[in-house]
């Protein structure tokens, strides 16, 4: 890049943006397999049964909701009490 | 260096650091289910047990992908 930095150039910028993006989604993969094979998984068998696969669905559902409901409701205590973000920086 | 070319290199990075990060996380859990006591030697029931948890942890990651994809497309959706 010859001096000119990257922003310069739109479609690498969009390039950059779609990857962060496909990156972020990778990123959440890996870690809801961590945590949910450590909740579903007894002891790996030649086949994923479907008990175990059910769980699997549930755990990510769950997970991605209590990600949710954790946020919403930081947001209404920040809201309620402005002093949230005073003690969080403390 | 121009832009495509770039793009490509970028492509690739991200490629081998999903990999590898696939490949540490599976060796962690394989590692704690199959491995008990460390022996002498990675014995056969070992070696056996290794195998179909990786398979295992690659179908648990597939369902995990597809499962959190089609919860995006609902979410998106209901938008």
């Amino acid at each position: 890049m010859e001096g000119q930095g990257a922003t310069a150039d739109p479609q690498l910028q969009h390039f950059i943006e779609i990857e962060s993006q496909k990156q972020r989604f990778q990123q959440l993969v890996h870690q809801m397999t961590e945590v949910c094979w450590e909740k579903c998984m007894d002891k790996p068998g030649p086949k994923l049964d479907s008990r175990t696969e059910v769980c699997f669905v549930n755990c990510v559902e769950r997970f991605i909701d209590t990600s949710q409901f954790i946020l919403n409701r930081l947001e209404q205590t920040q809201r309620s009490k402005g002093s949230f973000s005073e003690s969080m920086s403390d | 260096m121009d832009t495509s070319t770039i793009m490509e290199q970028v492509k690739v990075q991200i490629a081998v650091a999903n990999a590898q990060e696939l490949l540490q996380r599976m060796t962690d859990k394989c590692f704690k289910k199959c491995i008990g006591k460390p022996g002498g030697t990675l014995d056969n029931s070992e070696q056996k047990c290794i195998a179909m948890c990786m398979d295992r942890y690659m179908d648990a990651w597939n369902t995990v992908s597809r499962t959190y994809n089609s919860r995006l497309q609902r979410e998106r959706a209901r938008m």
